[in-house]
């Protein structure tokens, strides 16, 4: 037996180690990830096991991170870098771009830049400005790169290291507000992953409307699906997990049982992961909607002071609104 | 051994400071050197260290931790005109600032931990640094701070109630940057460099540099912290101010830590020595000692607006709190080398400086703790009746013209939000 009741933090850690073990060519870099062990202490302990060569304390910058992760990559090297919080991936922002997406190809696949890029992301933290960000749509709008987010601690477990595995690189999203929260995960290895990195999962199953969410969203979106069942409305709950590429035919199979979707996302909605999900959807599912895709999501403003928060975010109320609106139809 | 080190070694020896507690710069050697050296046998190190410092013999000092007045020397000659000019008024002055800001920050520190406050980056230790920088500037001077520069607001007369609000979570900044040429707090580390620059560049294109007319030549000052220079925008800003020659004064404060890095992992050449690099001078400054910091920054803005370009202030001070409210600092350093820097404290060291020379007398000291005292509680009524924004204002300046998407929501939100008022007053 290797269950064990372990927070989402405390999951991601546990799968870098694991990571690290497997693999010396595995290294962590990003600021303050060695001693301090991060500021959400996601590689805690992990630079006194493992040393400081293979845990960098980086200088304060992140196009310097992500640009020499770049280069330990070309020389065989599995980077795994933190940024530290969501609003400061902008300064790699070109490298992720220019470089990380675009090397296998242009290379005509003799590069690989197998790199991991872990981003704390979302709000609900009560932080100040550039602390709570989504901006998983610029990276997922990416060829080359992949982007992932997951949401409780197995993922975190698993998928941190399935992400490490994988030859291309990673944007991988760790929804911060639920860093603390805790379930059981299964760490026995002889039994493998339960999931493909790239694999949606139904949260939970039901017949009347499906909510399609990732990262911080996916709790919501379960206990919206709590309080409609209190009203007899049944939710399917989809935790995307893989936002690029996406899980069609699990996303696709949950729109036709249901005929109803609700996308919710806390980045702004403009152009967001539901755009492109309503989109698949309608073109994949059109005879089998009965009512159009609807979307609940951040308003399309830069995201607010932390007194707003509460009412810039999805919460339950809005999830239910969005819900009665799609059976109204 | 550098000669830094050497000094760094000698003061320690001679203060009884304990060993070197974590590692600071670095002896850097030369092509020719490296060329003629053997190859190591020993392991080769992939990481830069040195030792502890006082900031070495080049850090411009006018006082030592007691508050003494040191005899002239090399480094702080070229300043000595600006100190001695001053007058006792100047020092109480300086005095006052110094009790104040440390108690403004106390306030916003003691208010986050009563839950008044998501946040506060607490800027204990670096008093001397921003009120002589602020101090040094004149009315129509602009400075771009980071987001611990609540001494330099004061300097250029931000109400502090009015720092509050972006901790507070009620703005992302609660003050007109061109009611005081302070611009908002910057958190994204680096970006502000290049908006002093430019501002500078701006400053020279409306001729405002070099006429000699002390009411309109103008210079810019551009705060960051040791591991900013680190950063991308921060060499991209000294590269541009350095083409340009620009307006500018780069205030480095170097507190040593970033976050739980220490300066060894930021750079093997301190800042003040890199400035030379980009094309215009640097200086290292006793940032514990407000005389130096003011005359040296007097001096560099005086150039500065004199058409004379940039220069770097490094100014070497010590971060004696937590990096924020959200950190733990005994998780990386020890409380040995917070003790002796509590032994150079800025306020401590002023005090000592009027007493000796007779600038104040005891009724001035008590009568500064009284405004202190006064100022606090002024701060903690106006935090505690901030009200919380109307919601609907998220929507508000988010652009200039009105904009379809904005709008659209609003109404929306609005709509929602009556609502449930209506649901509220019907049940
Ligand atoms: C671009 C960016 N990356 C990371 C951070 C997170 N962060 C906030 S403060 C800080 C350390 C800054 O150290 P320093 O420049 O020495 O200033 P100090 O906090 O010591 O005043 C870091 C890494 C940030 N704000 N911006
Ligand atoms: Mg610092």
């Amino acid at each position: 037996m290797s269950e064990q009741k372990l927070s989402l933090a405390k999951g991601l850690n546990s799968g870098l180690r694991a990571a690290m073990e497997h693999d010396d060519k595995v290294v962590l870099m990003g600021e303050d990830v060695g001693k301090l062990g991060g500021v959400f202490r996601i590689t805690e302990g992990l630079q006194k096991d493992f040393g400081e060569d293979r845990v960098i304390d980086t200088p304060l910058a992140e196009a310097g991170i992500v640009g020499t992760a770049v280069g330990l990559a070309l020389r065989g090297y599995r980077p795994v870098v933190e940024i530290q919080f969501d609003g400061f991936i902008y300064p790699a922002f070109d490298q992720i771009i220019s470089q990380v997406s675009k090397m296998h190809a242009r290379s005509l696949g003799n590069l690989k830049v197998p790199i991991v890029i872990r981003v704390p992301f979302g709000g609900g933290i009560g932080a100040v400005e550039h602390h709570s960000e989504s901006n998983e749509a610029y990276f997922a709008h990416t060829a080359g790169l992949r982007v992932v987010a997951c949401s409780d601690p197995a993922d975190g477990y698993w998928m941190i290291q399935q992400a490490i595995a994988s030859d291309d690189p990673v944007i991988f999203y760790e929804p911060k507000r639920r860093y603390h929260e805790r379930s059981v995960v299964e760490l026995d290895e002889s039994a493998g992953a339960p999931l493909g990195l790239h694999d949606a999962r139904v949260a939970r199953q039901g017949t009347d409307v499906t909510l399609l969410a990732y990262g911080p969203m996916v709790k919501t979106c379960l206990q919206s699906a709590e309080a409609a069942a209190q009203e007899g409305k049944s939710l399917e709950v989809v935790d995307l997990r893989s936002l690029s590429p996406l899980d069609l035919p699990t996303i696709l199979a949950s729109a036709k049982k249901t005929g109803r979707v609700v996308v919710v996302h806390e980045a702004s909605t403009f152009l967001g992961m539901g755009a492109e999900l309503a989109a698949l959807v309608q073109q994949e599912c059109f005879y089998h909607l009965e009512a159009p895709v609807l979307r609940v999501g951040g308003y399309n403003i830069p995201y607010p002071p932390s007194r707003f928060e509460e009412e810039f975010l999805p919460g339950l109320d809005r999830v239910l609104d969005a819900v009665d609106k799609s059976l109204a139809f | 051994m550098s000669d830094l080190e050497d000094a760094a070694t000698a003061e320690r020896a001679a203060s009884g400071e304990p060993d070197a507690v974590h590692h600071h710069e670095t002896v850097v050697g030369t092509p020719a050197a490296r060329a003629g050296a053997s190859r190591p046998e020993h392991e080769v190190p992939l990481r830069a260290e040195g030792v502890l410092t006082d900031g070495g013999p080049d850090t411009v000092r006018f006082l030592d931790a007691e508050g003494n007045r040191l005899q002239t020397d090399e480094a702080n000659a070229p300043y000595a005109k600006i100190v001695e000019d001053m007058t006792p008024d100047d020092a109480q002055r300086l005095y006052r600032d110094l009790v104040l800001v440390r108690r403004i920050d106390a306030e916003g520190h003691a208010l986050q931990r009563q839950g008044e406050l998501g946040l506060w980056p607490s800027l204990l230790g670096q008093e001397a640094a921003q009120v002589g920088a602020g101090r040094a500037m004149r009315k129509q001077d602009y400075a771009f701070p980071g987001y611990r520069e609540h001494g330099v607001a004061w300097c250029r007369d931000v109400p502090p109630e009015n720092l509050l609000g972006m901790f507070r979570g009620v703005n992302h900044g609660g003050w007109d940057s061109n009611s005081h040429n302070f611009h908002l707090y910057t958190i994204v580390i680096g970006n502000q460099m290049l908006h002093a620059t430019g501002y500078a560049m701006g400053i020279q294109r409306d001729g405002d540099v070099g006429t000699g007319d002390p009411e309109r030549d103008a210079a810019v000052m551009a705060f960051t912290g040791d591991g900013g220079t680190a950063q991308g925008d921060y060499n991209e800003a000294l590269v541009f101010a350095s083409v340009a020659n620009a307006p500018l004064v780069f205030f480095v404060q170097n507190n040593q830590w970033a976050i739980s890095e220490p300066n060894y992992k930021q750079f093997r050449i301190p800042p003040y020595q890199r400035a030379r690099g980009f094309g215009f001078p640097g200086v290292r400054v006793d940032g514990n000692d407000v005389l130096a910091v003011y005359a040296v920054t007097k001096a560099a803005l005086d150039a500065a607006r004199d058409g004379q370009g940039p220069t770097l202030i490094e100014a070497f001070t010590y971060r004696m709190g937590a990096h924020t409210t959200s950190d733990d600092p005994t998780k990386y350093r020890s409380a040995a080398e917070v003790d002796i820097w509590r032994e150079k404290d800025p306020i401590k060291r002023m005090r000592g400086f009027m007493e000796t020379k007779g600038y104040a007398d005891a009724t001035f000291f008590d009568q500064i703790d009284q405004e202190a005292d006064e100022l606090a509680a002024r701060i903690r009524v106006a935090c505690q009746q901030m009200p919380n924004p109307e919601l609907p204002t998220m929507f508000d300046d988010i652009y200039v013209e009105p904009h379809p998407v904005i709008e659209a929501e609003r109404t929306e939100f609005v709509a929602y939000h009556a609502s449930f008022e209506q649901e509220g007053a019907q049940s």
